[in-house]
């Protein structure tokens, strides 16, 4: 049996931030991961750290989000400093493009909003049309009617994210253990043992970073998390040139030179196969908006499963039955990566969330449900 | 770094291999030009820029990557030449025309 | 679309001939589809444009090359559809196969699906590997064989296994001597108790012999290394070795490696079929049954593809696949398909049981596959070198390959793993303590050989609109 602070159970990008968080304060996490092959939606992340599509009708999460994209540079530099491993961080803002006027007057009247609704933190964003945007991103093709921009997005490598966490963790004393996927919780207020991979671990905190997995694990501990897959698909291009300055919705270049395309939703269960059917409809919608793709090569798809709650939104909270355990499960694993490190570490140690994320309490499916 | 044998047909197909005017035997693929006409290394990496050259010449190594007719990243090995065809190095990563 | 085929078959080596020529004779509609612009494949290569137009290259090349060409023409002759230039990069089990053909994709579809992509050499990562003027025994063989294309000046040939002699041979009967060749391995006690076995297929050992022989009467060195290191800043210039605890340096031109081959697998893999791994052949095999039926109802798979068989047993593997595909698809009873592969299967079996004594004595040494010098390249494509790769395993407790991949990029290049994989699964095994059979393998996806974007916004197929915003 060996004893820890906290024991992490998911070595994707939300266990690791939190594990790495906790390792951080100075306390002993142990992070608990399955085999070289699971879900693993980390791997499948598109990157963007992403805040203009984020949060409508829900301040909330606005807030929650853009404090994350705000702390994100200083984040990648400790990460660097700590590792020598580049997130490949960049913050020029980012944009949505649209390819009708119906499209950019929706997207107006989105970005409007989301203004409104920001209150004090104060959500800026502009319009943009052809011509502007073209001067911002000169290999748009003529089908772009425009685009709505904001200054506080941008996009990270989520691979190299992932690499720096794991090792910052390592250097902070934190433990990884792979292979162990969770056999048996045996859990009381403040006190947990887990059996994994053949090994027994303990500690007073317990988080659910596991995505898909913590549907079943927050039931051993008193927490109803209702996530369920949500696939995307990917395109991967071979590397090329600097050509996209600025990061979009549904394609951003990587700091290697390829270009990533992507933005689909399917309800595929537990299938993160690729589907030509997709594929094709993301190449046309890519081609489109940026004409020069034509002839460029692809050397990768891929398809990744979301872990997502009912309403889109973050699922945070402590087991009430169980208190010490907490579940920490979103779907932009990016960028959160940077609150989920700095806040939600501490508030797993300090045994309480505070107020601002009562939102992403479980308790909000049961409202719904009553109603 | 590569010489034809004697036996060989007499009839050539003209190519242009960095901008060389030069015949190689029908059949040839654009790699195989390179090895006969071209310098030692016919691409530099996308990830350092050091140079490399043809390794397996069936495909599966993605070493011959070349600029052919003005596309870039092409398989050299498994393009067969025809009349006029320009066959370039590949440095670097790919350029896009806008 | 066009209409169903019968069967697809994906590779114009001998076992997708063999295949073929069975498939017409038993009248299943058969389409196949041949990346190279000639049938042949690799051992085959260029065979027919050689024999009309180099034959006495033909005769230099030896007589198995020869025999080659009975088989292509009788493929060449049967009621087939052959498709050659064409690159297959996705194929659904299901039944459609996606390919690009005169920089055109296209689809088709088949009811079964036979797989014979071959073999391809089994990297060797050497010190210095990557420099321009290093290339594979097999290259060095494909634009002799091809092209009539020889290396000038120095150069050597280094690893281990038959096609070195065989390629420095046929390279010195036409009058260009290697500078010497270099063996890495040779376990002549692991390989004695298989000998029996090899002496059952014919004519093996005293070809073998023959080539020993040839060599030393046209006083070509072999030396027995140790130690191997390519030496260049930007092509090869030198191969530094140890040999008999001495070490030596000759200058050189040009490298040809070779270590063995092994399947050409990520066809296999990206179709997500159930796979072991084979520790004397050291790779992964697909799991197959006697016909070479596949763990997918819907896939056959022969050849080299299926675990290393050699020309012979990969022609007999294609007729008999073939043939299961026919009972599979009710064009021939099971007794009448038992009769017509019943030769071929003995045949095979004795070309079978020649293989172990083969794959011992050239079983390569650990330190030809995983390699001990941290700066050596294991990922050409991405520059991944085997000191990080090491270092991950041990410093941050890496488990597989898809960890690996996605922490260093080892094999995320162009290439997909083809050159990285085994290294990479061998050398985290190596790190772990681990069989290999624990550590797994790459998930590959489609596409398997590149595709524009141009392509794919322009398939044949229905759009998406509800799963992506338009």
């Amino acid at each position: 049996m060996a004893d820890f602070d906290a024991i992490v159970i998911g070595g994707g990008l939300v266990g690791t931030a939190v594990a790495y968080g906790i390792a951080r304060l100075g306390r002993r996490p142990v992070l608990l991961d399955e085999g070289d092959i699971a879900h693993r939606a980390s791997r499948g992340n598109f990157g963007l750290v992403w805040v203009q599509s984020k949060g409508i009708g829900v301040p909330e999460y606005q807030r929650w989000t853009r404090q994350s994209s705000d702390t994100w540079a200083d984040f990648s530099k400790e990460l660097l400093e700590e590792t020598g491993i580049g997130t490949g961080h960049e913050r020029p803002g980012g944009v949505t493009i649209c390819l009708s006027e119906e499209e950019l007057d929706k997207r107006r009247r989105l970005m409007e909003q989301l203004h409104i609704e920001a209150g004090e933190t104060n959500f800026d964003y502009e319009i943009l049309r052809h011509a502007e945007l073209k001067k911002m991103l000169p290999a748009i093709g003529p089908d772009v009617v425009g685009a709505s921009y904001t200054r506080y997005d941008g996009h990270a490598n989520p691979l190299f994210t992932m690499r720096a966490l794991h090792a910052a963790l390592l250097k902070h004393g934190g433990t990884y253990v792979p292979n162990a996927r969770v056999e048996s919780i045996q859990a009381a207020p403040n006190h947990f043992v887990i059996n994994a991979g053949g090994q027994s671990f303990a500690a007073p905190r317990l988080v659910l970073g596991a995505g898909l997995g913590n549907k079943a694990l927050g039931e051993m501990v008193g927490l109803d998390v209702p996530v369920r897959p949500v696939r995307g698909q990917i395109i991967v291009t071979e590397r090329l040139q600097p050509v996209l300055p600025i990061p979009t919705l549904m394609m951003r270049q990587t700091v290697e030179g390829t270009i990533m395309i992507g933005e689909s939703r399917e309800e595929s269960g537990f299938d993160d196969t690729t589907s030509p059917e997709v594929i094709h409809t993301l190449a046309q919608r890519a081609v489109k908006s940026f004409p020069f793709l034509k002839n460029v090569r692809i050397v990768r798809t891929w398809g990744a499963l979301r872990v997502m709650a009912p309403d889109g939104l973050p699922i945070y909270e402590q087991s009430s039955e169980f208190p010490g355990a907490f579940v920490c499960t979103c779907h932009s694993g990016v960028t959160l990566a940077a609150s989920h490190a700095r806040y939600y570490a501490q508030y797993v140690m300090d045994g309480a969330l505070p107020a601002e994320l009562a939102r992403f309490s479980t308790k909000r499916f049961d409202v719904r449900a009553a109603a | 770094m590569f010489a034809l044998l004697p036996d060989n047909p007499s009839e050539r197909i003209t190519v242009h291999v960095d901008g060389n005017t030069v015949g190689v035997p029908p059949g040839f693929t654009a790699a195989a030009a390179m090895l006969l006409h071209g310098a030692s290394s016919t691409r530099t990496t996308p990830v350092t820029g050091e140079p490399r050259a043809p390794y397996c010449m069936m495909g599966v190594c993605f070493e011959c990557l070349m600029q052919i007719d003005g596309e870039p990243n092409q398989q050299g090995c498994l393009v067969t030449v025809v009349e006029g065809m320009r066959i370039e190095r590949q440095l670097g990563k790919c350029k896009v025309d806008e | 679309m066009s209409a169903v085929h019968d069967l697809a078959i994906i590779g114009a080596g001998p076992a997708g001939m063999a295949a073929a020529v069975m498939a017409a004779e038993l009248r299943l509609s058969t389409v196949v589809l041949d990346e190279q612009p000639e049938p042949g494949g690799q051992i085959y290569r260029g065979i027919e444009r050689l024999a009309a137009t180099r034959s006495r290259h033909l005769e230099l090349l030896g007589p198995d090359y020869a025999l080659g060409l009975e088989l292509t023409r009788a493929f060449r002759a049967s009621s087939i559809e052959y498709l050659s230039g064409t690159q297959v990069w996705q194929v659904e089990p299901a039944g459609r196969i996606f390919y690009r053909r005169n920089d055109v994709a296209g689809i088709l579809q088949a009811k079964k699906i036979l797989i014979a992509p071959g073999a391809m050499e089994r990297p060797m990562p050497v010190p210095g590997w990557t420099l321009p003027g290093v290339l594979t025994c097999g290259a060095g063989q494909t634009v002799l064989k091809a092209n009539g294309l020889a290396p000038k000046g120095r150069f050597v040939l280094a690893g281990c296994g038959p096609l070195l002699l065989l390629l420095a041979a046929q390279l010195t009967r036409c009058g260009i001597k290697p500078t010497a060749i270099l063996q890495t391995t040779f376990n002549r006690w692991a390989a004695a108790p298989h000998l029996l076995g090899f002496l059952g297929a014919p004519g093996y050992l005293i070809k073998g012999l023959g080539l020993l022989r040839e060599l030393k009467a046209a006083g070509i060195p072999i030396h027995n290394v140790s130690r191997f290191a390519i030496k260049g800043d930007t092509q090869a210039r030198a191969v530094e070795f140890v040999c008999n605890g001495a070490a030596r340096t000759i200058e050189v031109d040009t490298v040809f490696l070779h270590q063995g081959v092994v399947p050409n697998s990520n066809l296999a893999w990206s179709l997500n079929l159930d796979h072991r791994w084979d520790d004397v052949q050291r790779c992964y095999h697909p799991k197959l049954d006697a016909w070479g039926r596949a763990s997918n109802a819907a896939v056959l798979v022969a050849g080299d593809a299926g675990g290393i068989v050699g020309a012979k047993g990969a022609e007999f593997m294609g007729l008999i696949a073939a043939a299961a595909a026919a009972v599979d698809l009710g064009k021939v009873g099971a007794e009448q398909a038992e009769e017509r592969t019943r030769d071929a299967k003995t045949a095979l079996n004795k070309q079978r049981a020649a293989r172990p004594f083969l794959d011992h004595l050239y079983r390569p040494e650990q330190r030809w596959i995983a390699p001990p010098e941290p700066d050596t390249i294991v990922c050409r494509c991405e520059e991944v070198r085997a000191g990080e790769i090491r270092r991950l395993v041990t410093e941050q407790n890496c488990p597989g390959p898809n960890q690996l991949k996605s922490f260093v990029r080892c094999g995320m290049g162009p290439c997909q793993g083809r050159l990285c994989g085994l290294t990479a699964v061998e050398m985290i095994a190596e790190s772990r303590g681990v069989p290999v059979s624990e550590v797994g393998y790459y998930r590959i996806r489609p596409p398997i050989k590149p595709v524009t974007i141009g392509d794919l916004a322009t398939l044949d197929v229905p759009e998406r609109s509800d799963a992506v915003h338009m």
